[in-house]
């Protein structure tokens, strides 16, 4: 019987092509523009997240200074206040899983007859785990590097590229300051950082070897920021906490002094780009449904005008023994026939549009499973909802007034 | 014998702007398993309005009608179309068959209310079809057979769920005169071979005169009941 009505449904509708056509397009623009519109938030957000993971998890950073002198406030790291054994300190602490002493300073590295302009970070092989680096290619440098400032250099994928081309990094000895450092070993590559600077573009030594022999310092063993990594992220706070009363007691502060460092949260930050971008693409996602929502007006206008057309049909079904169900059912396997196969298609010129954005335009797309389910099912839904209300006005006609209906 | 209809004390009222029309006043009628009546009278003279009530398709405003022994009044809406569909045959002047399906499709659709299974209906309608001489135009559409033929298919849809009672309302109205006396053959046929009740409208004495019993509507009352052939000759 089901299967009947859904036969008598799809003759109805071929029986007007174009009117059906018209308003099946209004649940293609519909559910297209759904899924266009999240999946270029869907990737906007899986882009941001990808940055954020590549800046290590957990990350919390402390920086020095922020002090204030007789009333003028300096910023972070206005003042040196830091040091590699606060670092080590902070390291030993039950929440923390590893702490990295980190200065750093610009130099131009040079190879053979290629040269680079870059940052160079000083720091301990903490760093590697802090910010979830990996080695590609060679080994990091050791503690024990570390402790005799060793001149050995960990080089970013961008300076691999640019300095030695396809040549293998590992075990050759560049310039840095006209000294020369052997390549231990290649980062893998991490990519843009959140605000849009290239995170492969660094070169890594030992932070005693930056002190000593590459940049030099006043005061030893002063470092500008130490990059903390938490145990977990249910510890952020905690650790955040504690860190501060450390440091406060090794640097001995009075009660009513203000910090000498800052204690800043990345992690927190990263949260809220990404709750950023996800209401950005829930506004997006929202504004095409809109245009879901019109199709769907569209879906009852046609079938109140269908409704109202088919009158005296419903008067003789009605008069061989047609019940409200069965009137019901009728139209509104109609109404759900047009929302559902309008929506297959829209799924079609969606995902197809989204491609074609991905191909032509810099912006990052990401045709979600959940997207295509979920306008399915209110597509589904607008078909129920309104297509209701003129299977009803269908169902309820009396059955003398809809016979006599010329 | 069986009372396929009895109607006691109908009467039927309808709103109109010029406020209560009496359209059926206190009618009483029995009908008889294998009675072919006839209903005949001027326009106005609520015989519509009786067929409808007939056909359970309008209420009565008081009354009481009886179909098969059933009480009418007591019946839902949806109880009420069961009924139609078991009980009774539609055959309208206008042939009212559903201009996209074909012929087996409109044939069988009494079926498909009927909750029969799709190849059974096919069956069915096909053996209907082929009764009233129409087997070899199953897969046509209503607006590709001429108007006789139209005319029959929509007798063989209300021939398919093997009905008590045909009513028909000015069958003949839409047909020629050589058309209409085959179907009223086919009614006639219907009526002495299968037993069904008929009940039809007409305004023409020649149709009424294929029925065995004439009821004459005048001003919403019977104004005269009884066999045809007598009638028709004092009137002519």
């Amino acid at each position: 019987m089901s299967l009947a009505m859904l036969f008598e449904a799809w003759r109805a509708m071929g029986a007007n092509r174009l009117r059906t056509f018209l308003t099946m397009l209004g649940m293609v623009i519909g559910v297209g523009a759904v899924i266009v519109m999240s999946a270029v938030g869907a990737g906007t957000q899986a882009k941001v997240k990808d940055s954020i993971a590549s800046m290590g998890s957990n990350l919390l950073i402390v920086l020095a200074g922020s002090m204030s002198s007789g009333g003028v406030r300096l910023g972070s790291g206005g003042v040196q206040t830091l040091t590699v054994s606060d670092a080590t300190a902070i390291e030993e602490m039950d929440t923390i899983s590893a702490a990295a002493p980190t200065t750093s300073g610009s130099a131009q590295l040079i190879y053979q007859s290629t040269n680079w302009y870059t940052q160079v970070t000083g720091t301990t092989p903490s760093y590697f785990e802090v910010r979830d680096w990996e080695i590609e290619n060679g080994y990091p440098f050791m503690d024990s590097d570390v402790r005799g400032a060793t001149r050995v250099v960990v080089l970013g994928k961008t300076i691999a590229q640019n300095l030695f081309g396809d040549e293998d990094p590992v075990g050759k000895t560049i310039r840095i300051k006209n000294s020369p450092y052997l390549v231990v070993g290649v980062l893998a590559k991490k990519g843009q950082s959140l605000d849009g600077r290239d995170q492969d573009d660094t070169a890594i030594v030992p932070i005693t070897t930056a002190q000593t022999k590459l940049f030099g310092t006043q005061f030893k063993g002063v470092v500008r920021f130490i990059m903390v990594e938490a145990l977990g992220d249910s510890v952020m706070d905690q650790a955040e906490k504690e860190m501060g009363e450390l440091l406060r007691q090794r640097h001995k502060l009075r009660e009513s002094a203000e910090d000498d460092f800052t204690i800043r949260n990345l992690t927190a930050l990263a949260n809220t780009a990404q709750e950023t971008t996800k209401a950005m693409s829930l506004m997006l996602a929202a504004i095409a449904s809109i245009s879901l929502l019109v199709g769907g007006i569209g879906i009852m206008n046609i079938m109140l005008v269908s409704v109202t057309e088919r009158t005296r049909e419903i008067g003789i079904r009605i008069a061989i023994g047609a019940k409200q169900r069965h009137i019901l059912v009728q139209f509104l396997l109609e109404a759900l026939m047009i929302s559902i196969i309008g929506c297959l298609i829209g799924v079609c010129v969606g995902v197809g549009g989204a491609l074609l954005i991905q191909k032509f335009f810099p912006i990052s797309i990401a045709v979600t499973q959940s997207s295509i389910l979920i306008s399915f099912a209110v597509a589904t839904g607008v078909g129920v909802f309104f297509g209701f209300y003129p299977a009803r006005k269908a169902a309820n006609l009396e059955p003398i007034d809809a016979l006599r209906y010329q | 014998m069986e009372e396929v209809i009895k109607i006691r004390h109908l009467n039927k009222n309808y709103h109109t702007d010029a406020g209560e029309v009496n359209v059926l006043k206190s009618v009483d009628i029995t009908i008889e398993k294998g009675e072919f009546v006839a209903i005949m009278g001027p326009s106005g003279s609520g015989k519509s309005t009786f067929m409808n009530i007939l056909g359970c398709l309008d209420k009565v405003t008081s009354g009481n009608y009886f179909l098969g022994g059933k009480d009418t009044n007591a019946l839902s809406r949806d109880e009420l179309a069961e009924l139609r569909n078991h009980m009774i045959g539609f055959v309208f002047q206008g042939f009212n068959l559903i201009p996209r399906q074909n012929l087996i499709d409109n044939v069988a659709l009494p079926l498909v209310y009927a909750g029969m299974k799709a190849h059974e209906r096919k069956i069915r309608a096909k053996e209907i079809l082929k009764s009233v001489g129409l087997e070899a135009f199953g897969t046509y559409l209503p607006n590709q057979i001429s108007g006789g033929q139209q005319q029959r298919v929509a007798i063989a849809r209300a021939l398919v769920n093997r009905p008590k009672l045909i009513l028909a309302d000015e069958p003949t109205g839409n047909l020629d005169t050589k058309t209409s006396e085959e179907i009223m053959q086919l009614f006639c046929d219907l009526n002495e071979k299968e037993g069904i009740t008929i009940v039809l409208v007409t305004h023409e004495p020649d149709i009424a005169r294929y029925a065995k019993r004439l009821v004459n509507f005048v001003d919403g009352k019977i104004q005269h009941d009884g066999p045809t052939a007598l009638h028709v000759k004092e009137n002519a």
